[in-house]
This record gives C-alpha cells, structure tokens and sequence, in this order.
C-alpha cells in the first residue's frame, strides 16, 4: 500500500514548540486519513529547526466505496415533495428509489453509492486544511501577501511544502495543492550553509537518507542522543563528567540540524561563584552545558552544540563561546559580589513599595504574616521561635538581589548562601532555601523544624489569601498555583508526622489577614467589621472551604499511593476532621478493616441497615432517632445487639481518643456476629408499630455506633 | 576602511551592504530614542500598503543601563544599525547571512544561529515574531517579522534587522572591553578607540540619569510633550476635506518620543513606583496609537 511523505520546510522554528508541533502534525493528518475511511498502518512524524514533517505508511490507494440511503417522503406524497427528494438525492425518477415501510406506511428511500475516491485526492484537501489551521501557540504573516486579509500563517515564514504519495515499488506521485501561495512539490533543502542546494526526495527512507548526507538529522531524538553522547565523551575524556540537564537537551537538540560538540573552558577563578549561578548562567543564556569534577564540584569547562562543522574543526566558535561565557561569568560574578555587599535584612524596607497583589497587600505585609504565622506553628512543629521568626524574615529577602533578579529560579538557594555569609544561624539559612519546598511532586520535603515552620507559613499564607478574595483554582487554571502549595503542606505534614488543627490555624489566619490588610477589597464591608470583631469565628465559610479543598489533595495524594478515595471522604464526613496526619491513619486503619472478613460483612451490615432505614424513613416521612426502648425488645438478637452496640461505641470511642485506630476498628469488628444474628432472625418491619419503630432506632444505632471510626455511608462496595 | 578593524569601517560596510540592495540610507533621527525602532523612519514608515527599505544607524538612549563606564559591554547611549524591509523580502534570511558576510562574518567558520526571539514594545503597542541571530553563542543581531504597530495590523508585513553595532564590533575586532574598540582603524598616535570618543560622555551621562537629572522638569516636560502631541494630533485632521487626512502625524509623534525618552529618564532616576510605570507606558501607547492612526490618513501612510 501507498506511503505518504510531507515536509514544511520553513525558516527557524521555535525550539520549544517542535515536540508538539510534530505530534499535532501527526495527529491531525492520520485522524483526518481515518475519518475518511483511509486507515493507514503506522505514522512518524521528524522535527528539526527548519523542518516539520510526517511519514504515514500504508495507506489504501483508494477510499472504500460506500452507499448511503437517505430517507425520502411517503409514498404518495404531493409531486412537490417528491421531486425536492429526487432533486436532493441525485435521482432521475422516483422508480430508482426503494420503497420501504414503518409505522406510519409506505415511504422512499434512496440508495445512493457513493465510489471511493483515490486517496491521493482527499489528501490534497486533507493537507492544505491542515495547515492553514495549524495549531502553534503563536503563528505570523509575512512577506507581500501579508497585505492580504486572510493570507497563510505559520510558526515563521513557510517557504516550500513536499508531498509525495506512492507505494513501494514506484515512483511517488507528487500530492498537488496549494497552501498560502506555496505549490507542493518533491524537492526540500540540505543545511542552511553546509550543504544548501535542493533535494529530490521520494520516500521516508530515501527522504531521512538524503537529508543526512546534506548534514541534516532529521530524528530529534537521534539528535538529542548524538549531543548526549559526544558531550559524555568529551567531558569524560578530560577526566569530567557531564551535568545533564534533559531539559537543556531537547532544547539544544531544537537549535541545530546538524550537532557539533564542542567544549570550552573559562577562569578558574570563576568557580568562587555558587556552582548553581555558574550553570543558571551558562544554561539561559549561551544554552551549553557544564561539567563536574569527581568531587562533583563544577570544573572550569563547558560544553557548547554548534549547527557547522567548521573549516577549522571549531577553533572560532570555541573561542568566540569563551569570550560570551566569560563576559556572562563576569557579570554573574559581579552580581554576586554586590550582592554579599548588602546584608539581607537591609533589603526589607524595600518591600513596603512592591505590590504582592493588589487585593492582598505589599510584600511586606505578607512577610509580616508570615513571619507571625510561623512564630504561632514554631511550638507545634518542634522549632526554635526566634530562629523560625529570624528566617521567616529574611526567607524572600533574596528576591531583590541580582542575581536572583537575573535567574529567578536560584531564589532561595541565593537566600540561603548570602545567609550564610553573614553569618546566619545554619537552621535559619536552610529554612530559606528549604521555605519553597516541595516544589514538585519529586521535590524533597523540608525536615528541619524551621525550615517546615516556614514552608507551611508561607504556604498556608498564600492560599488563606487567595481563598479570602476569591482567586481559588478552576479546572485547569491554578495561576497561583495553589494546588502544589495545598499538596506541599499535606506532605509536609504527612512526612514529618506533624498534628496540626488546620481548621483554627486557617480561621485565625484569616482574622489577622483581615487586619493586617484592610484592603481585602473582596470583603464586602460587613463581613470585614464581624472579622474585625471576631478574629476567630466568621470568615465567611473560607476555612471550611479550604478545608474541602485540603480535602481533596488529600485524596488525589492518597490516590496516587494507592488508597481509596471514597475512604477518605468516609472519614472527612465526620464532624471537624482537620488534622491531616490522624485522617490519614484513620483512613489506613480503615483500609485494612475493610479488608478483612468481619470488616467487609460488617460493612454489608451496615449498608443494609441504612438502607431499610432509609426506606422506611422515606415512607414514614420521619426520621428514627433516640435510644430504642429495651423493654420493646422481643428477641434475644435484639438484645445481644443492643449490647454489642453500646460496648463497641464505648470502646471505639475511647479506642479514638486514645488515636489507636487499629483498636478501633476491632472494637466496631465484635458488632459484626450480632448484626448478622440480628438481620438473620429479626423481622425489622414487625406487625407492633412500637416494636417496629423499635427496631428500627437499634438499626439506626447500628450507624451512629460505627460513625465512631467513619461514615459508612460514603464507602463504596 | 575594514569592517573588522575600525568601528567605522563596520558602520561603512553595512550601509554599503544594504544600499546597494535598494534600500534608502538614512541619517540618524535627530532625537533621543530607545531603540532604532523609534525611528519614525520604522514606526510610522511600517504601517499602512506603501513599500519600503531603509537603513540607517540610530545612536539609541537607555538611561538605565548606564555604568558610569565601568562596565566592559553596558552603556547608556550606543549605536544599532537599522534595517527595515517593506514587505519582507522572501529570501530577508539570506540578505542578513549575506550582510554578516559583508562585515567579515564567514558562516564557514562562524556558528551562526536564529533563536526564538519575539519582540514586543509596550509603549509602542508594537509586536513581532522573529529570533536573535547568534554568532558563536553571541548575540549580534534582532530580527522581527513586525505584525503590529502602534496597535495596527501590519499589511503588509515588514522585516526589521537590528545589527547591535557596539556587540558585533567588539566580536569582528576580538575586543572585550567596548571601550577598547577601534573607532578609525588607524594605530599608533592615530588610532582613536571607542573610549576617546564616549568614555568621559558615559561617566558624565551616568551621573546625569541616576543622579542628577531633573526630575521636576522631567515630569513637567512628559506632561507637556503627552498634551502637544495631543494638541498636533487634534489640529492634524483636515477641516477642509471630507476625506479623513491627517497632515501633521510626524510632528505630533516626534512628542511621543519625546514623552518616552522622558519617561525612561524618570524610571532610571527611580522616582516611578511600579503601579505607575505601568501607567506611564499606557500614557506613551495612547499617544503612539494615535500618531499610527494619524499616520495612516497621510500620504505616506495611505497608499493613495
């Protein structure tokens, strides 16, 4: 079967905008091949700065035929009808029409074949559709037709298009179309300057064989392997190894058709900056990559990717690297010395002029807050106030230095060795670095109880904001990223075993925010008065809110380590659970009951009794509530129920407040023999409406009893 | 005169490169600008059917990234070399790699790279897709495709090259220091570097931006350039015709620069907090709109 070749080959496009671009190519050519009944075999799309294209292999030569039938008027119907449905249909005479009959009698139907077209034709639609509505994430127009309304755009100007189409054995036809002025062809071009001229290609093979005798790696991956393992070679060589940065490698792989590795080398007397600043400033900005020494300390070489060989095997670009590298180290050094020269907390006053967010205050207000909040969690977590308070301060001062100006993403890290500098506690300096952690879902999670101080001040800060003016996230939209401050404080809770009552940490928060900041303009004003009042009552639902919304991270966290979530909600539907660490253990303690026989009938147990209750609640339009009556009791079962009933109560609540679960749940587990018994032998709905309204209290007994350890209600099975 | 042994040879070579393909050799604006773009020479020139090509150098103002002359590669007032190609030619890339050649740039030795650059000027409502244009790692020139200027559709589109001159003398001549440059290629007692003609005017400069300039005339004289313009747009419109024509669109946007040359001593002083600054661009995009619009019913700007 035929095989489909295109190209767009273009002037540079976007290093970061390749990967997607090849996968939307992909995708949008073979959906629209499948719509049209083409089904192919298999699809490959290359990418390099000059070039988009896509191979598909094994496609039919021809659409299958097919015959549609449309659906006319009734037999009989007015000659007007008649013929609009001939006219519709393609049809000489209503004889060619089928007759077929429904419900309502008699009426037309016309069969119409509809023959397959050759594929090559519905490609040449397929394509030129394609790219007029590619999808970049910012496209342009260019040149003499951009006075046009309407002219082509794409990523950078487009200069020429191959399609060729054929099987195998043959010759490719070329596909014929035309987009933006651009008539499709069969010829691409080499290497911008190593091997310029025009390239007649036919085929993937042929196409990708081709290019790489004209000096063009037309895979990416090939690419980025080719980079990765000469820059190992090279780095190994001198006795380095190679820092690898995968994200520097798909880039620089975005950058050059043609990788050429080479490497540099700068001062040594350069390495006195943070290792850190010397890669932020090589990786932004010239994009090469460093290399450690065996003591894993950086050494003084880099290792640049250019898109030549050069006539003196790289002796200028070398050079030239070195001289940008080191007019770059130079600055970064210079930034980095001025910096030392500024104590951090002489930075503070400057925060008073920086607008953290208009609803929300200066900069300053909020360190203030959070200076305050992680003094009120120092006790709880196991840190040192002073300390706490000290880094809390100084924790965003690094932010107005410069060089974390020019690589916002040493923040922290900068903090933390100009803390150190001035002679800052070590617990302190870390909490500066350590204050953003978790970053990610890999990040590592802050132990030292100052630093978790911080961290889970600053976090709850921000999102105890953005809940009071109402910036929460929706759907896919976090700008603020609130779901990983949310997560970061669950881990950090979890993984250093904190008890913590989020509920009043959140309520109390929210007064002083109230206080702090009067410019919660959100607020409407009454609301702001009742807060200014009750610092630790009404806050307008936001703690329950963000509670709901802990809630939630909570489970997907959960989730993701394999816990049921309907477990979580079965415990999180028990009145004022906040403290996540004892959900957690609750939720575990549960998983395991529910695993064994006497959870999972007890389970069953209580389900049943829920859902008689909720039948004959229903029906008797009132709910059975109270202690049942013990003189009402007919049966034994009803009484060893009852029993069984108010000792496991007892004993599970006790078994909570002392947060042994596990011995909780052995307690709910002595209810399972006499439920069954009971639903065994008892007749619920008994002829005496006493005794029956009887039973049905024990019943409701049986849930409010096992509510001591969760809502059985919630869990599913 | 070699482009690789004088700053002027440099300065030379390009305007013969780039007349000789047709384009108009201007002089520089004769006001304080940022940037080349400034140029109503670009700005207006871009908008609107006519077609066009110039070049020109433009010495380009940055109050801010004045060093008193102390840093090797930042000053206050350098030169960028213009380019502006109206409609951009289909082959713009090879004229550029051809330019670069021109100047002593051999792609055979030299890894030179388009990186995704794209341009955006606030306070000119301008924006552009396009790279930065590396040599050996280097930064050496901006290329934009223009898509919107002074808040208009450009139709057709224009390309603009900007040769960073100062940059690319230092790298064609292996100077690290600008000041070290060679400005008239001559040695010995005749050799003039770039530090004998701007190094005392970057000191000088420096102390001017951060420390002295006055800002109550600053803030007077933004407030007065802002009104004239307004005052020049409004009594730019043709009374007399029913045809909407404007006929003083380039004086009244000679106030526009001028109230963002002043707006950028303000902010180097650092007597504009952030939420104002903000403010100030919108103030200097109105007025660049404006001016485009007022542009655009002239005969330059028309077509007709």
């Amino acid at each position: 079967m035929p095989d489909l070749l295109l190209e767009f080959f273009s002037e540079e496009i976007p290093a970061r905008m390749q990967a997607k671009a090849a996968e939307d190519l992909r995708k949008l050519i073979t959906d629209k091949l499948v719509a049209a009944g083409l089904v192919y075999e298999g699809a490959r799309s290359l990418v390099t700065p000059r070039r988009l294209a896509l191979a598909v292999q094994g496609i039919p030569a021809r659409q299958p035929d097919i015959k549609d039938e449309r659906k006319g008027p009734k037999v009989g119907a007015p000659e007007q009808a008649i013929a609009g449905f001939l006219r519709a249909a393609g049809l000489a005479s209503i004889d060619q029409a089928k007759v077929q009959a429904d419900k309502k009698g008699d009426f037309y139907v016309a069969v119409i074949d509809k023959p397959g077209r050759a594929a090559i034709e519905v490609i040449a639609e397929i394509v030129p559709d394609v790219a007029k509505n590619f999808p970049w994430p910012k496209a342009m127009r260019w040149g003499a037709s951009s006075a046009t309304p309407g002219s082509l755009s794409w990523v950078r100007p487009l200069h020429s298009i191959v399609a060729t189409f054929g099987p195998e054995t043959e010759d490719p036809e070329i596909v014929r179309f035309e987009v933006g002025g651009i008539a499709s062809g069969d010829t691409t071009r080499g290497h911008r300057f190593l091997s310029p001229g025009a390239i007649k290609v036919r085929r993937l093979e042929d196409y990708l064989d081709k290019l790489e005798k004209a000096k063009v790696v037309a895979d990416p991956a090939r690419r980025a392997d080719i980079i990765l393992t000469e820059a190992k070679t090279l780095a190994f060589a001198q006795g380095f190894e190679l820092v690898e940065d995968a994200g520097l490698l798909a880039e620089v792989a975005g950058l050059v058709e043609w990788p050429v590795v080479l490497m540099g080398s700068f001062d040594e007397s350069f390495l006195k900056i943070p290792g850190e600043v010397i890669r932020a400033t090589i990786r932004n900005n010239q994009k090469c990559f460093v290399v450690k020494k065996p003591d894993a300390s950086l050494a003084n070489r880099f290792i640049l990717t250019a898109n030549t060989e050069a006539s003196d095997s790289g002796a200028a670009i070398v050079a030239g690297n070195e001289r940008v590298i080191r007019a770059r180290l130079s600055d970064a050094k210079f930034f980095y010395e001025t910096d030392l020269k500024i104590k951090l907390e002489d930075r503070l006053p400057k925060f008073s002029q920086i607008v953290f967010h208009e609803k929300l205050g200066t900069q300053a207000q909020r360190i203030e807050r959070i200076e305050r909040l992680a003094a009120e969690l120092a006790p709880l977590v196991g840190a040192d106030v002073e300390k706490t308070k000290r880094a809390a301060r100084l924790a965003k001062t690094d932010l107005l230095t410069e060089v974390v100006g020019e690589f916002p993403e040493v923040q922290g890290l900068m903090g933390k060795y100009y803390a150190l500098a001035q002679g800052e506690n070590a617990s302190v300096a870390a909490a500066i670095e350590e204050h953003y952690k978790p970053v990610g879902p890999n990040d590592g999670v802050p132990s030292d109880p100052v630093s978790v101080a911080v961290a889970l001040a600053d976090k709850i800060d921000t999102l105890v904001g953005f809940w009071a003016i109402d910036e929460k996230p929706t759907g896919s939209k976090d700008p603020y990223a609130l779901r990983r401050a949310a997560l970061g404080v669950i881990r950090i809770l979890l993984d250093n075993k904190l008890r913590l009552r989020l509920s009043k940490l959140v309520a109390k928060h929210y007064g002083v925010m109230a206080g702090l900041v009067p410019a919660i303009h959100a607020l409407s004003s009454a609301k702001k008065d009742v807060d200014a009042r009750d610092k630790h009552g009404h806050d307008g639902g936001v703690s329950s809110d963000l509670l709901a919304f802990f809630a939630d991270r909570l489970k997907v966290q959960l989730r993701d380590h394999g816990a049921r979530h309907d477990l979580v909600d079965a415990v999180f539907a028990l009145e004022g659970q906040d403290d996540l660490l004892l959900i957690v253990r609750r939720v575990e303690a549960l998983g395991k009951f529910l695993e064994t026989d006497d959870g999972k009938n007890l389970l069953a147990g209580v389900k049943r009794a829920s859902n008689i209750l909720g039948i004959e609640e229903k029906k008797d339009g009132r709910a059975f509530a109270g202690a049942p009556d013990a003189s009402l009791y007919a049966q034994d079962e009803e009484r060893a129920l009852a029993t069984a009933v108010a000792t496991a109560k007892a004993e599970a609540s006790a078994a909570v407040a002392k947060e042994d679960f596990a011995a909780a749940m052995s307690a709910m587990a002595k209810l399972r023999p006499p439920v069954d018994a009971f639903f065994d032998k008892v007749k619920v709905n008994a002829d005496d409406k006493a005794v029956r309204e009887n039973r049905l209290k024990l019943l409701a007994e049986i849930r409010e009893a096992t509510r001591a350890v969760a809502d059985f209600s919630r869990i599913e099975g | 005169m070699e482009p690789t042994r004088s700053f002027q040879g440099l300065i030379l070579a390009l305007q013969r490169f780039w007349a000789d393909r047709g384009c108009v050799v201007l002089q520089p604006y004769d006001m304080e600008v940022g940037a080349g773009t400034f140029h109503p020479a670009t700005t207006l020139r871009s908008l609107g059917p006519k077609p066009w090509k110039a070049a020109y150098v433009q010495p380009s103002r940055r109050p801010k990234d004045g060093r008193y002359g102390e840093n090797p590669n930042r000053l206050q007032h350098y030169y960028q070399f213009q380019v502006i190609l109206k409609p951009s030619p289909p082959d713009i890339q090879d004229l550029y790699l051809q330019s670069l050649k021109a100047i002593g740039i051999d792609t055979g030795l030299h890894d030179v790279r388009f990186v995704e650059d794209d341009w955006e000027s606030p306070t000119l409502g301008a924006w552009g897709l396009g790279w930065e244009c590396w040599c050996d790692g280097m930064e050496v020139s901006q290329f934009t495709y223009f898509q919107q200027v002074a808040g208009f559709e450009c139709a057709p589109v224009s390309g603009e090259l900007t040769y960073g001159l100062e940059r690319l003398a230092m790298y064609v001549q292996g100077v690290d220091r600008v000041y070290d440059l060679n400005f008239n290629g001559r040695e010995g007692d005749e050799k003039v570097s770039y530090g004998d003609v701007f190094l005392q005017a970057e000191k000088e400069y420096s102390r001017h931006n951060f420390e002295h300039a006055d800002t109550d005339m600053l803030f007077a004289q933004f407030k007065m350039a802002e009104a004239a313009c307004g005052k020049y747009l409004d009594a730019g419109w043709d009374k007399t015709s029913n045809a909407r024509k404007h006929l003083m669109a380039l004086p009244a946007y000679d106030q526009c620069i001028k109230a963002s040359h002043v707006f950028n001593l303000l902010d180097a002083r650092g007597v504009i907090s952030v939420t104002e600054r903000q403010s100030y661009i919108l103030r200097v995009r109105e007025l660049a709109k404006a001016c485009g619009e007022a542009w655009l019913a002239t005969e330059g700007g028309s077509g007709s």
